[in-house]
């Protein structure tokens, strides 16, 4: 049995591979990211709606959970220590909230300056930032969902071969009126999603 | 008009509150900061006191935040062994440019912080790097405590009050360099360490115990802000921050010859671009 089931769908839209995506989520709708093709790393980031300096933030939201990784029953939380989003439903299990996002900035630092010339989803960020009149202060490290990111007992950490496949998903109820922005991963230089960006789907639900 | 030659008695007059006021100088506290610097009365045994241009003891729950010129040596001591240092950097030219903590730990494949580690900006340059550290017990993952947490565990998190939390002592040094709530991003934080096991979850380590150190080296000119707040993990029941001494003195940055400019591909980068972008700005 799917979450969807017993839901009225009032929105559907498949981000294209490298894009970016945002939308006002009511409190009590339920967004579903679906990985359609397998192996994406979707990079979200979330907003109060009513007061956007109230960001998402990965320490927080580590904080209020005895694990590094996120799954169901995680809360998203602001920087604040509020809840925006409770991950209600997972088919993955693991999603980073460690290693943020890619820039064209970090690609230069990790790959070579020869990266400078790439798409990269802190580009996404700012672009979809902007659309809501938020700017480059209001861009913060994400959740990336699907993304695959251990650490080692030595504090080794890193991006790794995804656990997702075609058609997993993981859903997100809004606690409270919420700004969700989205960059569906460019990146082509690590295994966050096989080295071949590819669609996600975003579909919002809410109560029949 | 005549100066008074005797100090009036109360200060129910205007030069009676002036006298009162300015017979409080030389009040000796310990949290205080010792200006100028060079006066701190306990330099550190190879810098010549001359040459220091901060110099503070920060109290348990307060906080410290400085305008450093690039190559300023900073060096953090855990006083009584329950200091947290919950550091933020910021570009002091371009304060939208500061410290990344996903690219400081996803850059240099490393979450545990320590001598060696250079601290990153979102723009692919090093802030500040950590040349000595004699505490090893140090967070890149969780982050200060917020008001709205402090409350639920201790009932109090304001900054005035007996559990000030992290957050609100940082978005009151942002303010004094025209920074808002929404410039307050991650932290990192030192002397209080967390590890993470096999299956992800945190294990509190607590401190290395009085007289542990870190030193950063300024590679930027940079605002820095420091809050010293127990941490978020801190398991204690009660409220525990002790005083964190801060000693700084000008130095250089690190230089293409020095072995921390070439220990990784990755550094190397960030060395170049920084020194790059200073160059541009008549900086390097």
């Amino acid at each position: 049995m799917s979450i969807l089931d017993g839901r009225t769908e009032i929105y559907r839209a498949i981000v294209a591979p490298r894009a970016p995506w945002s939308r006002v989520l009511r409190a009590g709708e339920v967004l579903t990211v679906v990985d359609l093709d397998g192996n994406q790393a979707v990079d979200f980031l979330a907003y109060d709606a009513h007061d956007t300096s109230r960001a998402y933030s990965a320490q927080a939201t580590l904080q209020g959970q005895d694990s590094i990784f996120l799954t169901t029953g995680s809360v998203l939380r602001d920087n604040e220590y509020a809840p925006l989003l409770t991950v209600v439903a997972d088919d993955v299990g693991r999603h980073d909230t460690l290693g943020g996002a890619c820039s064209k900035e970090s690609n230069m630092l990790r790959y070579g300056h020869h990266t400078w010339g790439q798409h990269a989803c802190a580009e996404n960020f700012l672009r979809e930032l902007s659309r809501h009149g938020l700017g480059k202060r209001d861009h913060v490290p994400n959740v990336n969902w699907f993304m695959n990111v251990p650490v080692d007992p030595d504090g080794a950490l890193g991006i790794v071969d995804g656990i997702s496949s075609p058609g997993l998903s993981v859903s997100l109820r809004a606690e409270k009126d919420t700004l969700v922005v989205v960059s569906n991963c460019p990146q082509v230089n690590n295994p966050c999603n096989g080295f071949d960006p590819t669609r996600a789907e975003m579909v919002v639900t809410i109560d029949a | 008009m005549t100066q008074q030659a005797e100090a009036p008695v109360g200060t129910g007059t205007t030069a009676g509150a002036r006298a009162h006021a300015r017979a409080q100088e030389g009040t000796v506290v310990a949290d205080a900061p010792a200006v100028p610097a060079t006066t701190w009365p306990r330099p550190p045994a190879h810098v010549d006191p001359g040459r220091l241009v901060w110099a503070e003891r920060v109290a348990g729950g307060g906080y410290a935040h400085r305008v450093l010129a690039r190559g300023t040596t900073v060096r953090l001591t855990d006083v009584a062994g329950d200091a947290c240092a919950h550091v933020l950097l910021f570009h002091a030219d371009a304060p939208w440019e500061r410290l990344n903590v996903a690219d400081t730990v996803k850059v240099q494949w490393q979450v545990y912080s320590g001598a060696g580690r250079l601290l990153l900006s979102d723009q692919a340059r090093v802030l500040a790097s950590v040349v000595e550290d004699t505490s090893g017990h140090h967070d890149t993952l969780y982050g200060t405590s917020t008001q709205a947490r402090n409350e639920q565990r201790y009932g109090d998190g304001s900054p005035e009050g007996p559990s000030p939390a992290g957050r609100e002592l940082f978005v009151l040094g942002a303010a004094k360099h025209g920074l808002g709530r929404r410039d307050v991003p991650p932290s990192v934080s030192f002397f209080q360490g967390v590890r993470v096991d096999d299956a992800g979850r945190p294990r509190f380590e607590g401190s290395a115990g009085p007289g542990a150190s870190v030193t950063l080296r300024t590679e930027m000119p940079v605002v820095l802000l420091i809050a010293n707040a127990a941490h978020p993990l801190d398991p204690r029941e009660t409220y525990t921050s002790t005083p964190l001494e801060i000693v700084a003195w000008r130095d250089r940055p690190t230089a293409p010859e020095d072995d921390l400019w070439t220990a990784t591909p990755e550094g190397r980068r960030a060395f170049e671009n920084t020194h790059d972008h200073l160059k541009g700005r008549g900086l390097a």
